[in-house]
């Protein structure tokens, strides 16, 4: 009874000092995240006029945009896919082959560069592997095996893809590895006891509880391939138009002819990452639970 | 399963092949720029050109700016959240998601629209306005990384006792944030400061759209025109990841879950 002023006396203070070591942060997010991407927004619902329309959403739809959004789809989808498979086949050997243990860290720390190794220079050493005159390239037409005379090229589909799998799979590594370690010694114990071999084990206890971390960075590596520009850019130029590609060239010359279209592009692209990211943090949260 | 399973040293044999092929096929291209024989030309060209020299120290320098923005940003934010305003948690670890879900090319475009020319506040019309739009632009890239790791390096010391010594000794809260908690989570800025130093210093697509005279854009255009130079650039480059990278473990951050760009 006597508690009920005293907490109503020291309840409304605003820590005004507090607020104001936070302001800059939250002036910064209104002014350089949210505004700009805000303003597409609006610009994507607009029409020259600045009347509402929903003409350029529907327009997304004409031949050469979905052409783009596709190859990026497929792009994205193949990288990741590819991606999180061998990231995960690879931590699992590292964290669970009963291999070496100088291996984990050394994993780990490559992973680490290799995951920041992209853009620009990621493209040039893949010109210089797989390209033409490209070391591998050389190598095998030296044993007998022409790539590019059975139609690989590193410029295309398959050769992006290939290229990107080289921050896809250690981004798989490092987002994979903390899952694999909440699998309990006990839990493989507990399933040897009652007689289960190594298969059954994976496929009854270790799978069942590490699909949604994999489904989870599968969505995350399909996010992170479809948003990326500069590796594409750099080893096609602009012969490649995926999704990303179309967009920097219609920054730089409106080449739809279209600004709002332009926004309406934008927003495609910002829809698709934000539903895969939203996906992984749901499926991230569940699995959480395993890990605790 | 003592002994290495086969299928896992396969596994990580051939792993190891498709991470280390594309260094040594590298390296071996930027050597061959004289004709029959293997030499450093290709380097040696690069580091002479001025447009190297300048482009790699401007993005050197916005990268140090970039740094230092963020880190005046974040420490406050974070030590805030934690002593005196944990309601804010969620919301402010939902903005530094943020640059994770929108593509950088969105980012920039909407800058762009926002900021241009013929808007409000024109910071691309002047060529020092877009190098502070450039920088806040890396701010935000480098926001999640820089973040989580003040925030991890705040939860390793007892900031509420520092907090209440300090405050016990009479001192205000920005000399507490300066002279008491920064030098306490010096190894986790330094560690975020590495890591946004990586991204930050070869990005491309906030460079190029915004014409600034950056390290990217420059890489782009050698790509684009020159044969050898480009492997020896990006040599060079994969050994700057690494140095950052190594510096940040070394300075004890958390191993870094993969920028994006």
């Amino acid at each position: 009874m006597s508690a009920a002023p005293t907490s109503s006396r020291r309840l409304p203070a605003p820590d005004f000092a507090a607020w104001l070591g936070v302001a800059p942060f939250f002036v910064f997010a209104a002014m350089f995240l949210i505004a700009p991407t805000a303003w597409l927004l609006v610009g994507a619902f607009q029409d020259h006029e600045g009347v509402f329309t929903l003409g350029n959403i529907v327009r997304l739809g004409q031949p050469s945009i979905r052409l783009s959004y596709w190859l990026s789809l497929e792009v994205s989808a193949a990288s990741a896919i590819l991606g999180a498979l061998i990231g995960l086949a690879l931590a699992l050997a590292a964290l669970r082959g009963g291999l070496p243990s100088w291996l984990r860290p050394t994993l780990t720390t490559f992973s680490g560069v290799a995951s920041n190794f992209a853009g620009v220079p990621l493209a040039f050493a893949f010109m210089a592997t797989l390209g033409r005159l490209g070391l591998v390239t050389v190598l095998l037409r030296n044993v007998g095996i022409d790539l590019y005379a059975h139609g690989f090229n590193i410029l295309t589909f398959w050769g992006l893809t290939i290229t990107y799998l080289y921050f896809q799979i250690p981004l798989m590594v490092l987002v994979v590895t903390p899952a694999i370690d909440g699998l309990k010694s006990e839990w493989a114990e507990a399933a040897e006891m009652l007689g289960a071999n190594s298969w059954q084990y994976w496929r009854l206890i270790g799978l069942p509880i590490l699909w949604p971390s994999i489904i989870g960075a599968a969505l995350l590596l399909f996010a992170n391939a479809f948003g990326a520009i500069a590796t594409a850019y750099a080893l096609t130029g602009s012969s490649f138009n995926i999704a990303p590609i179309l967009l920097y060239a219609q920054i730089r010359g409106d080449v739809l002819h279209d600004p709002n279209l332009g926004y309406a592009l934008a927003l495609g692209m910002l829809a698709i990452t934000g539903a895969s990211n939203l996906a992984y943090l749901a499926l991230r949260a569940r699995s959480d639970r395993w890990l605790r | 399963m003592k002994r290495g399973h086969p299928g896992a040293w396969l596994a990580v044999a051939l792993g190891g092949l498709y991470f280390l092929a594309p260094l040594v096929a590298t390296f071996e291209f930027s050597l061959r720029m004289r004709r029959g024989v293997y030499s450093f030309d290709a380097y040696r060209v690069v580091f002479a050109s001025g447009n190297f020299q300048a482009s790699f120290l401007y993005s050197t320098v916005v990268a140090l700016v970039t740094i230092v923005v963020a880190a005046l940003i974040v420490v406050p934010t974070a030590y805030f959240v934690q002593l005196r305003l944990p309601r804010l948690r969620g919301i402010v670890e939902f903005i530094t998601l943020l640059p994770l879900v929108i593509p950088a090319i969105v980012l920039v475009f909407g800058f762009i629209r926002l900021y241009g020319s013929s808007s409000v506040l024109p910071l691309t019309a002047t060529s020092l306005g877009a190098d502070a739009l450039l920088t806040f632009g890396y701010v935000g890239l480098g926001l999640p990384y820089m973040y989580r790791s003040v925030d991890s390096g705040l939860r390793a010391i007892d900031v509420r006792t520092l907090t209440e010594a300090a405050e016990s000794q009479g001192a205000g809260a920005v000399t507490i944030l300066f002279q008491v908690i920064l030098p306490n989570i010096r190894s986790a800025i330094l560690s975020g400061a590495f890591l946004t130093f990586a991204i930050v210093i070869g990005e491309f697509t906030f460079a190029s759209l915004l014409d600034r005279p950056a390290f990217g854009p420059y890489l782009q255009l050698i790509g684009a025109s020159r044969a050898y130079e480009p492997a020896a650039l990006a040599v060079m480059a994969f050994a700057l990841t690494w140095a950052c990278l190594g510096l940040m473990q070394l300075v004890g951050g958390a191993p870094a879950a993969g920028a994006r760009r």
